[in-house]
């Protein structure tokens, strides 16, 4: 579903991100991926997602070499990805609802579609009473199931999630990452970057580690 | 969740008919938005309605008291008329000999004699300077002979009948009254280039201060463009909210201008036709009409679709994810 093959990313200041990282995330898995700050986590999250593009090597999601897709296509490449931000990234002037339902006013569903199954994936993250609240009068982990509604609710095929339990204290982390693996039992393949070593040992799935912008451990399927 | 919703995931990559839906569906969103936002901001909405309703107002104004103007100059075109101020000592038997025979002219069609006993009265009654002229020893006014040419006599052979007519004795000067009109002609056509050219700069003015009311309103919404863009809005996506407020204050602008324009003209309209009376004219003003409201109106939309345009292309594509 995600591979890399040989992928090395350069900033123009001259900064190495990733270099030669190669892997493959199959289908319906649920890896993660860790490393201390600065070790090309959030980079290679950028690469799925078309934030930036490779210097070096191939990206290929969901079979397409990312390379292949013009910028134009950037967002339409987006509309296939579910992406849960660390900082949340909600629009703080609208609703729960309205944040929730932003990807599929974007898709172009009528209302009553987009009612449907915003209501769908509110219920799934437990807020499903809180859907005309603004989101600052919700905690940070409540903001943090808003993201993940949004992230979902377009019914993708994989899910990043960049630092998702960063600000959560370990009960609601253990709660998000439940979440994660919910979605992934229903065959969404979820990439999901953490520092958080100890909550995500635990949970026995497959984790990359990448250090100073090499894979080091978990390359191999 | 059930198999099927994940199907939906697939389903996703929608039809052609779906797409057009869609398209439409976000344009009915983002026109009702974006009024909602320009009416939820009315004061400062109403600040920008009215700057660019006085830029347009300023050269439409102009240009519809031209075009009365012109209506009113309109009648003044023909005939043209000949003033032969006759030399002094004349008595009134020998101007009347002259009139009779400037009259038989096969070029002219008739000569009204104004007695300078008459045209003093005349002068002294409509220029309020009766104590002085009264004060004077002798009628400083010459006799006038208004000579009418045939309709058919234009340009230089009116100038030439005039030097005919100036070469007789008893004519101290001949005086050709079409000059003033053809002065004002000018004038008048220096006017509308004069209008179009600070038109044209206002317009600019205009989509200037859209562009730049465009660029603040996008600058203020900055994060929220950048969460669209991350969670796949395309550029179009983002673009059309800010055409469409664009174009509601271009709009607005245009009505505003309208409504300016036909309340200074109502503003107007007493006065001018009570001096209308007094030249026993029965000129009325010409306002802007309902098609000239409309296309106002129109203007004023396409002109905030273009301060829009510009703003939304120089900063829109600027503003990525980071």
């Amino acid at each position: 579903m995600i591979c890399f093959e040989r992928v090395s990313k350069r900033y123009d200041e001259g900064h190495d991100a990733l270099r030669e990282v190669s892997f493959e995330i199959v289908k319906d898995d649920l890896v993660f991926l860790t490393g201390h700050s600065g070790a090309g986590k959030s980079t290679l999250m950028r690469l799925v997602m078309l934030m930036d593009r490779a210097t070096r090597g191939k990206v290929i999601v969901d079979g397409i070499d990312m390379a292949s897709i013009p910028n134009r296509s950037i967002p339409a490449h987006r509309r296939d990805i579910g992406v849960v931000f660390q900082n949340h990234q909600l629009l703080f002037d609208r609703c729960v609802f309205d944040n929730v339902a932003l990807p599929l006013v974007i898709a172009g569903y009528d209302h009553r579609e987009i009612g449907r199954r915003v209501r769908a994936a509110l219920d799934k993250v437990g807020l499903l009473n809180r859907e005309r609240a603004l989101p600052v009068t919700l905690s940070g982990g409540e903001q943090q199931r808003v993201g993940i509604a949004r992230a979902v609710v377009g019914k993708p095929k994989i899910l990043l999630a960049d630092e998702p339990t960063g600000n959560l204290d370990p009960a609601l982390s253990a709660e998000i990452m439940q979440l994660f693996e919910e979605f992934n039992q229903v065959g969404v393949t979820v990439l999901i970057a953490s520092h958080d070593l100890i909550l995500i040992s635990k949970l026995r799935h497959r984790i990359i580690t990448l250090s100073e912008g090499r894979l080091v451990t978990g390359g191999a399927l | 969740m059930s198999k099927s919703r994940i199907e939906g995931a697939v389903q996703s990559k929608t039809r052609l008919s779906d797409r057009y839906n869609a398209w439409l569906r976000h344009h009915r969103l983002s026109a009702a938005d974006s009024l909602h936002r320009v009416l939820d901001n009315l004061v400062a909405s109403l600040m920008t309605w009215l700057v660019i309703g006085i830029a347009m107002a300023l050269p439409v104004g102009l240009d519809v008291a031209l075009d009365n103007a012109t209506e009113l100059s309109a009648g003044w075109d023909s005939p043209s008329q000949i003033s032969l101020f006759l030399k002094e000592g004349q008595d009134s038997a020998s101007a009347e000999t002259l009139v009779r025979e400037i009259e038989a002219r096969d070029d002219v069609a008739g000569v009204h004699f104004v007695s300078r006993e008459d045209a003093l009265a005349e002068f002294s009654a409509l220029s309020g300077f009766a104590d002085v002229l009264a004060s004077l020893e002798k009628n400083p006014l010459p006799n006038l002979l208004l000579v009418t040419p045939v309709a058919s006599l234009v340009g230089t052979a009116i100038d030439g009948l005039r030097s005919q007519l100036a070469q007789r004795e008893e004519v101290a000067e001949a005086v050709l009254d079409m000059e003033w009109l053809q002065r004002l002609n000018s004038i008048m056509q220096l006017s509308r280039r004069l209008v179009m050219a600070i038109g044209g700069l206002l317009i600019l003015g205009v989509v200037l201060i859209l562009g730049n009311t465009i660029r603040l309103s996008i600058e203020n919404r900055r994060e929220e463009i950048v969460i669209v863009k991350l969670v796949g809005g395309s550029n179009p996506f983002v673009r059309r909210p800010f055409l469409y407020t664009g174009l509601w204050y271009g709009v607005g602008g245009g009505f505003f201008a309208a409504l300016l324009v036909s309340l200074s003209l109502w503003f107007l309209e007493s006065p001018v036709s009570e001096l209308a009376a007094l030249y026993q004219s029965d000129f009325e003003l010409e306002g802007l009409g309902m098609m000239g409201a409309l296309n106002l109106l129109i203007l004023g939309g396409l002109l905030g679709l273009a301060g829009a345009w510009l703003a939304v292309t120089r900063h829109l594509a600027a503003i990525q994810p980071r």
